[in-house]
């Protein structure tokens, strides 16, 4: 039986001013896929999820949510951006932030009210930290806050999530409780597309695999094409001596 | 206090929280140095405006003021998209160019314009009640306040509006963009109400101050409170009250008011810069210190933990063992006793139960940042409160 595609990627070129950062790409994400994507740093993987995202407008080609332009279909879709990319002396607090997943449902002007915050506390205590809600986001640990992006995801309730290496800078117990977290999702039907940077964890977190660096190596089930020949395409000739020396 | 003394106050009441709002914005979207920009970019599209209108308080020339103020930030972003210089570089590039065509355009027209560089550049706050709007008549009051009263009124509402759309523009432009909410967008209208903003005050406290009621309140406030909507409230009143403060003590002094007002906003961040809770300069060091002694007694309980010879024990014999200064042994013993941490028999120092639980709990943070049994701990303790 053919899966559903849940995101279509054709042709997909995107630079930053003219100095193309991904080429040519061709990607089909089945629905239901757990699916990591791995590629060294600098290899557009942060890229390649703001194109989808309609984050970054692409030099050309065209991505398709369903079958349909991202812009028809945001509220399938739930996004986690690197934890760096956002300032956590913000003044605002854990269940402020985890809100925040509800304003896409609201549209414009529209403010969060009783409902949204039992959202959000629903969220909270999903990753364990509702005891946290009215925590300032600066007095988290790294685990924390990326537990309050996974639940500001999970109140956005999408067919789809995208996430930015969710496992950066966070302890071994969230490491797990968040991979539990978005194993449930997929379990549940949802697709989850996640950029990863541990190689050693892609075959016991993930079902499906991407290899990008400026092109896509190589896309499908991780039993598949999780090999030395595809991580040599993507990481160079000495991948192995750099997982060991930890510079990947 | 005369109805002009009160009209004057009431002026720059306006004028201060016209500009807080935009202010703390600004500066958490770390754009200080553009508020800066604008104020003196503004300079051509005034003068522009004044040659057209011969009014200050003209909507035409507030109008080609702020374009003037918009297109800065335009500029500014245009090189810095080259890639050629960094965004501090391109701001130096740029405004430096347009204030100077302002002032070349005042000088060259000098004779039959009634604006003059000074003027400009710091206001006369002291003339507004003379420029009046009358209607048939009946005097309506000084047209700077109206003008500045209006444009308070646009920005308030908009805030009220776009406040989550703010919010989440500022703190996630990624998500915002994903969601539909254009940070782009936002940007740009924040950009827009400042740059009216400042075209709007600058007739009271000049071109060059109004950085200064922009920045300096919200920067306080950032020391003071972890919420934004506590942030924008405190700012505004904050700057009121330094407004009319600074008013009296310009009246008494015959200062420059603007002057004197942003001198009392610099001392009063000042104070909150030494002695906020939490964030200020003394608290830090506080906790600096605090953490010093408490990673000191970390290193001790460690030590006690691995020696179980008694002569390594021995409280008149630390500073040999462990080579610290008599007042750093003192501190660290005082700090653990009161935690109960150890107890002490005939010299002899051992770790109770508690203290070998936390040496336990703390060395495993230490080693692999696993924090989530540490809540009780942090209570208690610096350091371990990130
Ligand atoms: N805003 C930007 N402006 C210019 N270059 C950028 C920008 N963001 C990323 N880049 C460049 O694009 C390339 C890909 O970046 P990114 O997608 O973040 O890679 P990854 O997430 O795989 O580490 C890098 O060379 C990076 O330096
Ligand atoms: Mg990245």
């Amino acid at each position: 039986m053919e899966a559903k595609i849940a995101i279509a990627i054709d042709d997909l070129t995107v630079a930053y001013n003219y100095k193309p950062v991904l080429w040519d790409i061709d990607l089909q994400i089945p629905e239901g896929v757990l699916m990591a994507i791995v590629g060294p740093n600098g290899a557009g993987k942060s890229t390649l999820l703001k194109s989808i995202l309609d984050i970054i407008k692409p030099l050309a080609g065209s991505v398709t949510v369903y079958g349909k332009p991202y812009k028809k279909q945001r509220d399938l879709v739930a996004y986690v951006p690197q934890k760096g990319s956002v300032d956590w002396d913000f003044p605002t607090t854990a269940l402020d932030v985890v809100m925040m997943g509800t304003y896409g449902a609201l549209g414009w002007i529209k403010r969060p009210g009783s409902a949204q915050k039992k959202q959000a506390l629903e969220a909270l205590e999903k990753v364990g930290m509702l005891s946290f809600q009215n925590r300032q986001i600066s007095q988290l640990s790294g685990g924390q806050q990326q537990r309050i992006f996974l639940a500001r995801a999970l109140v956005q309730n999408a067919a789809i999530y995208f996430m930015d290496e969710p496992f950066q800078g966070v302890d071994a117990t969230t490491e797990k409780a968040i991979i539990q977290i978005l194993k449930e999702l997929r379990k549940a039907g949802k697709t989850v597309i996640v950029v990863h940077h541990d190689l050693q964890t892609v075959p016991e977190y993930f079902d499906w695999v991407t290899f990008l660096n400026v092109k896509k190596i190589a896309t499908g089930p991780v039993a598949d094409i999780f090999n030395d020949d595809n991580l040599t395409k993507t990481y160079g000739i000495n991948y192995k001596a750099s997982i060991a020396e930890g510079t990947l | 206090m005369t109805s002009a003394q009160l009209e004057i106050q009431m002026i720059l009441s306006l004028v201060a929280v016209a500009c807080a709002i935009p202010g703390v914005f600004l500066v958490l979207r770390k754009m200080a140095l553009i508020s800066d920009a604008i104020s003196h970019s503004i300079l051509p599209g005034i003068v522009l405006g004044f040659f057209i209108t011969q009014d200050l308080a003209s909507p035409l020339l507030i109008l080609m003021a702020t374009l003037t103020g918009v297109l800065t930030v335009v500029l500014v972003e245009y090189i810095q998209k080259t890639g050629l210089v960094k965004e501090d570089t391109a701001i130096g590039l740029v405004f430096p160019s347009l204030f100077s065509l302002g002032v070349i355009l005042i000088a060259r027209n000098a004779g039959d314009v009634h604006l003059d560089v000074d003027a400009v550049l710091l206001g006369e706050v002291a003339f507004a009640p003379f420029d009046r709007w009358t209607y048939q008549g009946i005097d309506l009051g000084p047209k700077s306040l109206w003008m500045i009263g209006s444009i308070l009124l646009v920005s308030i509402s908009l805030l009220f509006l776009f406040f989550k759309e703010l919010k989440i523009a500022t703190f996630d432009a990624g998500l915002a963009a994903s969601l539909g909410f254009t940070p782009v967008g936002i940007h740009y209208g924040l950009m827009t109400v400042s740059s009216v903003t400042t075209v709007g005050a600058f007739d009271a406290i000049g071109a060059i101050l109004v950085v200064a009621f922009m920045i300096v309140p919200a920067a306080c406030v950032y020391l003071l409170t972890n919420n934004l909507k506590k942030m924008l409230i405190y700012a505004a009143l904050l700057s009121v009250l330094a407004s009319i403060t600074g008013y009296w003590i310009a009246h008494f002094l015959d200062a420059s008011i603007a002057g004197t007002i942003a001198t009392v906003l610099g001392l009063v961040f000042f104070i909150i810069y030494l002695f906020a809770p939490n964030k200020g300069y003394i608290s830090q060091w506080y906790k600096t210190k605090q953490q010093k002694v408490e990673v000191a007694m970390l290193v001790f309980m460690l030590h006690l933990a691995n020696h179980d010879e008694e002569k390594e024990r021995n409280k008149n014999h630390l500073q040999e063992h462990i080579n610290w200064s008599p007042r750093l042994a003192k501190k660290v013993l005082k700090l653990a006793f009161q935690n109960n941490m150890i107890v002490e028999q005939h010299h002899i120092i051992s770790l109770t139960k508690k203290g070998v639980d936390f040496t336990n709990k703390a060395l495993s943070y230490i080693s692999d940042n696993k924090n989530s049994e540490l809540e009780g701990m942090k209570q208690n303790f610096f350091l371990f409160r990130g």
